[in-house]
């Protein structure tokens, strides 16, 4: 099928944005459309006005600024597949990319795009619950940072209120003795993921859990993290006795049901895959 | 109707063009410039038989709007032959029968083209990635791989740029 008819703006600014935004009915900002136009392709989604973000260079880049590095909401998923910044300061994140769609559609998604549709399974929503995001959110108002345990509210359901637009994602890197994992399942590469799983570990010199995550895409509406789960860990000695215990957490979480894939086995992913990526993390953070 | 007016370069020539807003690129490529070499198929970016090089890189041509292209250096299939001449690439497909009924070639040749800018020395494992963003129904995969295996050796060999 072909989109209903709508208007097009292309701004080139973030003010000129915000202003088409406030001043039209039924507008949408249109990132790297890589989710977006197939719904207007189905008419899932039917906006009068289209406002095509990818001309607002302020938008796009990524920096290191103090102790955290900000992603423009524009940044494409490939400039950060590609960016040795992001492959030295933050590799769950680099781990998670090269899985999320294709390298085609990698080449046009965004940052900001991806954590505004806010699929389930999507990858890098669920890397940002992981990493304690923050995000940059300019509306009538003016600015706020928002939490992205506080931005993602519930299936698919943004704390965006229709005149306010996401500028920029922060995120500060772990230091020190750590290890990193994500590991998904999906049927095919590219596929959306059924399951996937985030893990952070930090150590200390006697091999003590000092701080952990345990992070799951597209078990809950929204990604999740197991508190239960990072409750365990800390204090812990690292090793199978207390990754064990803490991936059976991740089993008890509600998960969703749909024709395709019961609660139960999204939850027996979830505790496989946490498994997993437990011990990938400890092997990784120990050096073997 | 919300149309605007767009410059692009599509394999090399300059078309100027108003268009309806709402056209994506493919179908812009196929019903306004008669580049029907393109094919569509799933019109949800799954299926990959749409992909054309935009400003070099690989882009689902379903999932871009032709308004979005202006000023944009746009590459399609037909632009890979020269003067008449199939070049290294598809003459690998040609032999090593890469192809059945052709449907998805177009844009599989488009994203092995950018593949093989960037490494003339593919993995098995990096075709393979490559290729998981286009379904093909006809060969299982096996002689495309061996295709674009060949063609990086033909490109290596002959030292002739991609």
């Amino acid at each position: 099928m072909k989109p209903a008819p709508f208007t097009y703006h292309s701004p080139r600014s973030v003010d000129e944005a915000l202003s088409l935004l406030g001043s039209h009915e039924n507008a949408r900002l249109l990132a790297g459309g890589q989710s977006l136009v197939p719904m207007l392709n189905f008419r899932l989604a039917s906006p009068d006005h289209l406002i095509d973000l990818t001309r607002i260079e302020s938008l796009r880049g990524i920096r290191e600024e103090g102790d955290e590095i900000v992603f423009g909401a524009m940044t494409r998923q490939r400039d950060i597949e590609f960016s040795s910044v992001i492959a030295e300061r933050l590799p769950l994140m680099a781990e998670a990319v090269p899985q999320l769609g294709h390298r085609q559609t990698r080449n046009r998604g965004t940052i900001g795009g991806s954590l505004c549709h806010l699929d389930p399974s999507a990858e890098l929503p669920t890397i940002c619950m992981a990493m304690d995001a923050s995000l940059e959110v300019l509306g009538p108002s003016g600015k706020r940072t928002v939490a992205m345990a506080d931005f993602a509210q519930g299936m698919m359901t943004t704390a965006l209120a229709a005149e306010d637009m996401l500028t920029a994602v922060r995120i500060r890197p772990w230091t020190g003795r750590y290890g990193h994992a994500f590991i998904e399942f999906a049927r095919r590469h590219g596929d959306f993921a059924v399951a996937s799983a985030a893990i952070l570990i930090a150590l200390d010199g006697a091999g003590t859990i000092t701080r952990a995550v345990v992070a799951l895409g597209g078990v809950g509406p929204v990604p999740l993290r197991v508190s239960a789960a990072e409750a365990l860990l800390v204090g812990a000695s690292a090793g199978p006795d207390a990754f064990g215990a803490a991936a059976a957490e991740c089993a008890k979480v509600e998960a969703l049901e749909d024709p395709t894939y019961p609660a139960w086995y999204r939850q027996h992913l979830a505790q496989t895959l946490a498994g997993r990526a437990l011990k990938l993390a400890h092997e990784r953070a120990t050096g073997h | 109707m919300d149309t605007k007016r767009i410059s692009l370069t599509v394999n090399g020539k300059i078309y100027e063009r108003e268009v309806e807003t709402r056209v994506n690129l493919v179908d812009f490529l196929r019903h306004d410039l008669g580049l029907t070499g393109s094919h569509v198929g799933c019109e949800h970016g799954v299926c990959g038989a749409c992909t054309v090089l935009v400003d070099g890189v690989s882009t689902r041509g379903c999932l871009m709007f032709a308004a979005q292209a202006d000023g944009a250096q746009v590459e399609t299939i037909e632009g890979l032959a020269k003067d008449g001449k199939l070049n290294p690439l598809q003459e690998s497909f040609w032999d090593l029968h890469g192809l059945q009924c052709g449907y998805c070639t177009p844009g599989v040749l488009m994203s092995l083209t950018e593949m093989l800018r960037d490494d003339l020395s593919p993995t098995e494992t990096h075709v393979r990635e490559v290729l998981s963003g286009h379904l093909c129904r006809c060969t299982g995969y096996q002689n495309i791989v061996a295709a674009a295996l060949e063609a990086a050796k033909r490109y290596r060999e002959s030292g002739q740029p991609v």
